[in-house]
C-alpha cells in the first residue's frame, strides 16, 4: 500500500505535469522613508490604544517603576521579569531564577510583566519579541494581565520586510500590535480578551 | 455539536430562507458595511497596494507551481527541528491522526485555535466520537459552538448573530460546559468578551493538548505562523504540552522573507487593521518554551484536485482573509449558511467545486454544482482579493464544467432543453422566422395584459409557470418580446430607408 505521503506527492506531481514551474517574479514594494521613524512608531503603537511613553536611557528605570505604579496603584501587585533584563525592576520575581520557571497557574496569579523586545515595526506599530534574554519564555508575556515592554530607538525599523531581515526564523516569535482585541461581536472592536489587557510601551530614545 | 452542513439544499433553495430572515439581513448589512469601510481606509493609505498584491500573488504562485519540492523541504525542516510530520489524504485520515495523538496522552479534551482546515474536516465531531471534547477558544467560534450553530463567515463565524443573541447564548449554554456566565451579563461587547475570558481561562490553564491550523508554513525554515487577535491562539500555542497543527498543503511558502507581502496584505484585507494584535511563529520544538511535543498534519482533502485545474489552481493562493465575502452583494444578502460549507461567499463558490469536483450525482453533488451560479459576476471579489484570485474567471470556468458534467444525464436539465431548442431555431432562417412570429404574438399579448412594468415603461412577465421557466422567472422579470422582429422590420422598411422621417 502506498503511504499517504507518497500518494499526496504523486497527486501533486501529476497535477503539475506540463505546468511551467517558474512563477512570475514580483518583489514586494518598500514604503517611502519616514523622517521621524521613532515618532512614527510611537504614534502607530498608540493608535491601538496602548499606552506609549518615551524616555532617555538614564530615566528608564524610573519610567518603568512609574508605569507599574500607574497600573498597580495599591503597591501590592506581583511583577515578573525574565532573566537577562538589562535594567532593574525592584521587587520583581525573576522567571526561572531557581528552577524551571513559573507554571501557568502561578503566572495567572501575577499582575504584571516587564520585558524588552527584539524589534519595533514603525509602519504597523508592532513590537516583535523573539523570546531571547530580557524577553523570556512566551508564557510570561501572555498570562499576566499587564505588559510593560521596553523598546529601544535603535530597534525600530520602517516596515515588515526590514523586521524579517533582522529576525531569526529558528526562534519562536510573538508579534504584538496593541493589547489583545476582538471584533467578533458586530465587528465592534473591544480591547482585552485573553492576552494582556493593558500594553504599556516605553520607547527609549537614542542616548 | 449536532449542527452540520451535510445534506444542505442547493444554494437557491437555501438562499430563499436566508433572504426572508429580516434579523439576519440586518445583522449582515451592518457587519459587512462596517468591515468594508475599515478595509478601504487602511488599504487606501498604502500607495503601493497594487504592487503588494502582485507580490503576494507571486509568492503563493511560486509555492504552488513547485509544490512537491516545497512540501518535501518543509517536512525536512520540521523534522530537523523536532516536529513529527504526518500526511493525510482526506478528512478521515487527518481526524484519525489528531485523535491518536490526543489518546496517546490520555487527553479527554483539547483546546482549539480557530482553524478553517479543522472545520473543513469536521474534527470536533470526529473527536467527540472518540470521547474527546474539543473546546473552540476564538470568541466567534465559541458563540457558534455554544449556540449549536454553524459558522457563516471565514473571519467572523458568528457574523449572523447580534449582541443580544450572543448574550442569550452565553447565559444559556456556558454553564453546561464549564464556568457559567455571570447572572448580571449585559449585551455590551466588552462585557461579553470579559465573560468569554473568564469561561475559557480555566480550560487554557489545564489543557494538555492543543489543536491549531496555520496561516503560513515556511518550507525553508519549518516555521509555522498563526495570525490572530484575541490571544486565544497564543494560549493554545504556548501553554499545553502537546500541539497538533492541521495544515493544508497549499499553506506552504518558500522562504521566511516571503512572509513579508502576506503579513502586510492579510490584516488590512481581513480585519481592516494595519496589523492584527498577535502573530505567533514557532519552528518545531523550542526547549523550555512552549509545547515540547509538536505535530504537523499536512492535509490534501481535495487540494490536489484543485491544483490539477489549470484555471482553478489560483484559488489555492487564498489566504482566508474574507475580503471577498464582505465585498460580495450576494453574500451580504444571503449570509454564509446558504453556501452549505465552511467556505462561504465568492471564494467558497469556487473552492468547494474545485476541491470536491463537479458533476457528482446526488444531493451533495447538486449542492456543489449550484455554487458557481451564486454570483452576479460583478467582479467586486477580484478587486479586493489581496492575492489577485480572478474569482469571476474561475466561476465562469466552473459553470462550464458543471454543464459538461451533466451532458450524459438521462433526464436533461431544463436549461439544457432550452439551449437545444434555441440551437434548433437559430440553426435555420425559416425556423427562426416562425419563432420570431410566435414571439411577436406573445409580446403583443404581454404588453396588453402584463402586470409588471420595467423601468422605461416596457411590459414584462412576472413568474411564468412550467418546469425551468418558473425557476428562471422566479427571481427575474422577463421583458415582453417586441411585437416586430428586427428582420421583419428590415424587410418592411428596406433597412430603415422606407421608414417615415428617415433621411
Amino acid at each position: 500500500m502506498t503511504s499517504a505521503r507518497d500518494e499526496i506527492l504523486g497527486r501533486v506531481r501529476s497535477a503539475l505535469a506540463g505546468v511551467d514551474r517558474t512563477a512570475p517574479e514580483a518583489s514586494a514594494p518598500r514604503i517611502a522613508p519616514v523622517p521621524d521613524l521613532v515618532g512614527h512608531f510611537a504614534d502607530r503603537v498608540e493608535h491601538y490604544r496602548a499606552v506609549v511613553e518615551r524616555c532617555t536611557p538614564a530615566d528608564l528605570e524610573a519610567t518603568v517603576a512609574a508605569a507599574l505604579a500607574r497600573h498597580l496603584p495599591d503597591g501590592s501587585g506581583r511583577v515578573v521579569v525574565p532573566a537577562g533584563l538589562s535594567f532593574e525592576v525592584p521587587g520583581a520575581v525573576v522567571d526561572g531564577a531557581d528552577g524551571p520557571g513559573l507554571s501557568a497557574l502561578e503566572l495567572d496569579a501575577v499582575d504584571a510583566v516587564v520585558t524588552e523586545a527584539a524589534v519595533g515595526v514603525a509602519e504597523t506599530g508592532t513590537i516583535v519579541l523573539d523570546h531571547g534574554p530580557g524577553q523570556g519564555r512566551r508564557a510570561i508575556t501572555l498570562v499576566p494581565d499587564r505588559h510593560v515592554c521596553v523598546v529601544r530607538a535603535e530597534q525600530v525599523v520602517p516596515d515588515v520586510p526590514d523586521a524579517l531581515e533582522r529576525l531569526d526564523a529558528a526562534r519562536p516569535m510573538t508579534w504584538i500590535s496593541g493589547p489583545s482585541a476582538t471584533s467578533d461581536i458586530e465587528l465592534d472592536r473591544v480591547e482585552g480578551v485573553h492576552g494582556p489587557r493593558t500594553l504599556h510601551v516605553v520607547v527609549v530614545d537614542h542616548a | 455539536m449536532s449542527a452540520t452542513f451535510v445534506g444542505m439544499p442547493a444554494f437557491p433553495t437555501a438562499a430563499r430562507g436566508a433572504l426572508a430572515d429580516t434579523q439576519l439581513r440586518h445583522n449582515l448589512a451592518h457587519a459587512t458595511s462596517t468591515i468594508r469601510a475599515k478595509r478601504a481606509a487602511v488599504v487606501g493609505e498604502v500607495e503601493e497596494w497594487e504592487e503588494l498584491r502582485l507580490a503576494g500573488a507571486a509568492v503563493k504562485e511560486a509555492a504552488l507551481r513547485d509544490l512537491d519540492t516545497h512540501l518535501v523541504r518543509l517536512e525536512e525542516s520540521l523534522t530537523a527541528r523536532g516536529a513529527t510530520v504526518h500526511w493525510a489524504r482526506d478528512a478521515a485520515e487527518a481526524n484519525e491522526i489528531v485523535a491518536r495523538v490526543a489518546r496517546d496522552h490520555g487527553a479527554d479534551e483539547v483546546v482549539k485555535v480557530k482553524s478553517m482546515a479543522t472545520q473543513e474536516i469536521g474534527l470536533n465531531e470526529a473527536l467527540a466520537e472518540h470521547g474527546i471534547a474539543a473546546w473552540e477558544t476564538d470568541l466567534a467560534e465559541l458563540i457558534v459552538q455554544l449556540g449549536d450553530d454553524l459558522p457563516s463567515h471565514i473571519l467572523v463565524p458568528a457574523i449572523h448573530r447580534n449582541r443580544a443573541e450572543v448574550r442569550e447564548i452565553f447565559l444559556r449554554a456556558m454553564g453546561d460546559v464549564g464556568r457559567p456566565a455571570p447572572a448580571d451579563l449585559t449585551d455590551e461587547p466588552a462585557v461579553l468578551a470579559g465573560a468569554a475570558r473568564e469561561h475559557l481561562r480555566e480550560k487554557f490553564l489545564r489543557a494538555k493538548v492543543a489543536v491549531s491550523g496555520a496561516n503560513f508554513a515556511v518550507a525553508e525554515t519549518g516555521t509555522l505562523v498563526v495570525v490572530e487577535s484575541e490571544g486565544n491562539g497564543r494560549m493554545c500555542l504556548t501553554l499545553p504540552e502537546v500541539l497538533v497543527s492541521v495544515v493544508g498543503i497549499e499553506k506552504v511558502v518558500p522562504t521566511f522573507a516571503d512572509l513579508d507581502p502576506l503579513l502586510r496584505l492579510l490584516p488590512r484585507s481581513s480585519t481592516g487593521e494595519r496589523m492584527n494584535p498577535y502573530t505567533s511563529t514557532w519552528t518545531g520544538v523550542t526547549p523550555g518554551d512552549g509545547p515540547q511535543e509538536v505535530h504537523v498534519v499536512l492535509l490534501d482533502n481535495g487540494r490536489t484536485r484543485a491544483l490539477a485545474d489549470d484555471v482553478g489552481r489560483q484559488a489555492l493562493r487564498c489566504i482566508r482573509c474574507s475580503a471577498c465575502l464582505n465585498a460580495c452583494p450576494v453574500y451580504e444578502r444571503t449570509g454564509g449558511h446558504a453556501y452549505g460549507s465552511v467556505y462561504p461567499g465568492p471564494i467558497g463558490a469556487i473552492l468547494n467545486p474545485l476541491m470536491k469536483g463537479t458533476g457528482r450525482p446526488g444531493i451533495e453533488g447538486e449542492q456543489t454544482d449550484s455554487l458557481p451560479y451564486a454570483s452576479s459576476l460583478c467582479g467586486a471579489c477580484f478587486e479586493v482579493c489581496p492575492v489577485r484570485i480572478d474569482i469571476p474567471e474561475v466561476l465562469v470556468h466552473l459553470r462550464s464544467k458543471v454543464v459538461d458534467g451533466h451532458r450524459g444525464d438521462t433526464v436533461p436539465k431544463a436549461e439544457a432543453v432550452a439551449m437545444k431548442a434555441a440551437a434548433w431555431s437559430f440553426g435555420d432562417s425559416r425556423r427562426l422566422g416562425w419563432v420570431e412570429k410566435a414571439s411577436g404574438v406573445a409580446g403583443r399579448v404581454l404588453t396588453r395584459f402584463g402586470r409588471t412594468t420595467l423601468p422605461g415603461g416596457r411590459s414584462a412577465a412576472g413568474r411564468i409557470a412550467g418546469p425551468g421557466a418558473s425557476a428562471w422567472t422566479g427571481a427575474r422579470d422577463l421583458p415582453a418580446p417586441p411585437a416586430e422582429s428586427f428582420r421583419a422590420w428590415w424587410r418592411r422598411t428596406d433597412g430603415g430607408r422606407g421608414e417615415e422621417g428617415s433621411s
